[in-house]
């Protein structure tokens, strides 16, 4: 497959952080379109590998490559990251005291519309579309207007994590165990925003622990992640597999890893 | 020695200069205040001197300073640097002498009167120096001695207009003058006034403000209070606000701080009526070489009654802010509620803050919080607006303002309230932040 066919793809990536090394080598190319899931074991290292991915500050990299785009973004900052597309919802979403949700929607639109050379939001038409996505995440009217997360409970959270994907509409979407914590109503709306997201151009990887996300939003690979190594990779059926017999079962036939 | 003595020569000679033409009414008083200050002069003993135990008074104390002088300002030029509304009562005084009024056309029962005048009616003047007690306070006797000019405002029971009365104190940076603003407040049983103060100084070296503002709360009054400190680098600023609430009153103060030279506000509120309570807020920013020093004391005398202090500070560069904010509840005050916060946010690795908090309890049944906090801006929460493609320095404005915003966003005046997120905050120095 050439490179012009993939959006991002992760080379031998090794990263370490104070000193220890978490991703041990990971290769993965996601195309245009395509939904991945990433499981694993508890600490195996799927959040670092998505916050490596958005830039986040604070670990190493080795060596290994992440090339988005066809060019590598290493050396990118986390803020030209996400003007470029790249998007992460958080496994654990920050509060922010006294930042009111408008205003930080509005700053992050017009940041990357700016870096894409067109003209900040009319008030009007980005109210309109803040309207919209809050509707479709079926979020309380009064959040919109309150601080960024505070206050809201764990589901709200990532509700808005949600909502920020479908309002900042970026290429790839790195969701970090989203449908952790939820009750059944909020995975299906946190599940529908997602589908409404994908489309041919745009990718989603999904880092998860469940089944029951997949039931919504189908994957066409999943990737079992121990010790920050993708020991095994398949279809959607690997999940449910691995729900059956747990993550003991791939670590014992670690070896035969299978990559797409 | 030589230097302190001919210090204080220039003050007696200009306490006589001004007793020649200060009217009657406050010659007593001055006179007195003037002996105090000879007697214990600045307070700049750095041992055993709590009261100014983080802010070091010498630099203001070795400065020979004249008096300012009256020089009358377009008040255009004022208005772009004070807040200011048509619909507001605006009373401009220029290095401590009273200039205009400037309002739309506005009536109110409200009376204002000014300190200078000879012929004022003994209950005007009778309050003045009621509530300031300098005996054992250098820079309050001096302001007292030399006090001049400077509203006195007598609001009638029962007015409940919603006026605004704002006074606007500018100094003009003439180098090493010294003015003495004087506010007194009245409010009679059941009234309501909102008064804003301002202290404005344009730049100059070592020009020095030391106020005195004394505020009575009546019965079932509330006054609405906002200090706003807009001083330059170069200015020294002592100020104090001394408050008396009645039964059932309430005294809600918002203060604004711009850092200075050196930066003092001394709020002393004596909660004296059952069922009154107090609700101080305040907000400072301090950078560069700046000191800002607030010192805060609620007494609480009788029971049934709630104070809330909550303060925030933002500091940058080689800055340094002190928050001492002690409530006293005494044995008779009795179901007492009183929380009290300061938080910090630090934005260098240079600036510092003493923040201390402290509560005397005589009284056993009262509900009773406090705490401090000082943090740098947190990296996570920076991370999390970059992923959004928010850059850095967008990332610490939001934060920044937010951090403000808990404050500014309860100013109940509108036109105050966007006076200060646009000017007042958009004056934060630009910085750069790393992580
Ligand atoms: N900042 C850090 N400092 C030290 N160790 C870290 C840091 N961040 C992650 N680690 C370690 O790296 C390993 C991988 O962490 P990571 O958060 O990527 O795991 P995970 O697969 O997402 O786990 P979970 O399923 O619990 O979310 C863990 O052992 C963790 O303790
Ligand atoms: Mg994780």
């Amino acid at each position: 497959m050439s490179n012009s066919q993939k959006l991002i793809e992760i080379k031998d990536l090794h990263v370490s952080v104070a000193e220890t090394e978490i991703l041990k080598g990971i290769n993965l190319s996601i195309g245009f379109g395509e939904v991945h899931a990433i499981m694993g074991p508890n600490g195996s290292g799927k959040s670092t590998l998505a916050n490596v991915i958005a830039g986040r500050p604070g670990y190493s990299v080795i060596s290994g490559d992440i090339v988005y785009k066809g060019s590598s973004i290493l050396e990118v900052l986390p803020e030209i990251r996400a003007r470029a597309g790249i998007f992460l919802a958080f496994q654990y979403p920050v509060e922010l005291p006294g930042v009111r949700t408008w205003q930080f929607l509005k700053s992050a639109i017009d940041a990357i519309r700016n870096e894409n050379g067109q003209e900040e939001l009319k008030i009007r038409d980005f109210d309109k579309l803040l309207e919209e996505k809050r509707k479709l995440m079926e979020m309380d009217p009064d959040l919109v207007r309150r601080s960024v997360n505070e206050g809201y409970s764990g589901g709200e959270k990532k509700r808005n994590e949600i909502l920020q994907l479908a309002l900042l509409d970026p290429t790839l979407a790195l969701l970090d165990e989203t449908d952790s914590g939820l009750d059944i109503d909020a995975l299906r709306i946190v599940s529908h925003g997602v589908n409404i997201f994908k489309s041919p151009e745009k990718s989603v990887l999904i880092v998860t622990h469940y089944q029951r996300i997949l039931d919504y939003i189908t994957p066409d690979y999943v990737h079992v992640l121990v010790d920050g190594k993708i020991v095994r990779s398949g279809g959607s059926s690997l999940a449910m597999e691995l729900e059956e017999k747990g993550y003991d079962w791939v670590k014992d036939v670690v070896g035969e890893e299978v990559n797409p | 020695m030589q230097k302190a003595s001919s210090l204080l020569n220039k003050y007696e000679e200009d306490f006589d200069n001004l007793s020649s033409i200060n009217p009657g009414w406050s010659s007593d008083l001055r006179n007195k205040a003037m002996d105090t200050f000879r007697e214990i002069g600045f307070p700049v003993r750095r041992k055993g001197n709590e009261k100014w135990k983080y802010t070091n008074a010498r630099p203001i104390a070795d400065v020979e300073y004249s008096s300012g002088k009256f020089e009358k300002m377009d008040s255009n030029d004022i208005k772009l640097i004070a807040p200011w509304h048509e619909s507001w009562i605006n009373l401009l005084f220029v290095n401590g002498h009273y200039q205009e009024t400037f309002s739309g056309s506005l009536s109110t029962n409200i009376q204002i009167s000014n300190m200078a005048s000879n012929d004022l009616a003994e209950n005007l003047t009778s309050n003045v120096g009621g509530i300031m007690d300098y005996s054992d306070d250098g820079f309050a006797a001096l302001n007292t001695a030399f006090m001049s000019d400077g509203p006195i405002i007598t609001v009638p029971e029962g007015e409940n207009s919603g006026i605004v009365i704002n006074l606007i104190f500018f100094n003009q940076g003439l180098s090493d003058t010294v003015n003495y603003p004087r506010v007194l407040i009245t409010t009679g049983g059941n009234s309501i006034v909102s008064v804003i103060e301002n202290y404005v100084g344009g730049s100059g070296d070592q020009t020095f403000t030391n106020s005195v503002s004394e505020i009575y709360v009546g019965e079932d009054a509330t006054v609405n209070h906002y200090r706003l400190m807009n001083e330059t680098d170069d200015t020294y600023d002592v100020g104090y606000g001394r408050v008396r609430i009645d039964t059932n009153g309430a005294f809600n103060s918002r203060s604004f701080f711009r850092g200075c030279g050196i930066g003092r506000y001394d709020l002393n509120v004596s909660i004296e009526g059952e069922n009154a309570s107090c609700d101080l807020q305040g907000l400072y920013f301090t950078n560069g070489a700046q000191h800002m020093d607030n010192f805060i004391n609620i007494d609480h005398v009788r029971p049934n009654c709630q104070s809330n202090l909550f303060y925030k500070g933002i500091l940058a560069g080689r800055s340094r802010a002190v928050f001492g904010g002690t409530v006293l509840v005494r044995k008779e005050a009795q179901k007492t509620n009183s929380v009290q916060s300061d938080k910090n946010l630090i934005l260098s690795p240079h600036a510092e803050v003493d923040s201390k908090p402290a509560l005397f309890i005589y009284a056993d049944d009262v509900k009773c919080a406090h705490g401090a906090t000082a943090g740098n801006i947190d990296a996570d929460t920076v991370f999390y607006m970059r992923s959004r493609g928010i850059d850095l320095e967008a990332a610490s404005r939001l934060i920044i303002y937010g951090f403000a915003g808990e404050i500014i966003d309860k100013v109940e005046i509108p036109e105050l309230r966007s006076y200060l997120g646009e000017s007042f905050l958009s004056s934060l120095p630009s910085h750069r932040f790393e992580f």
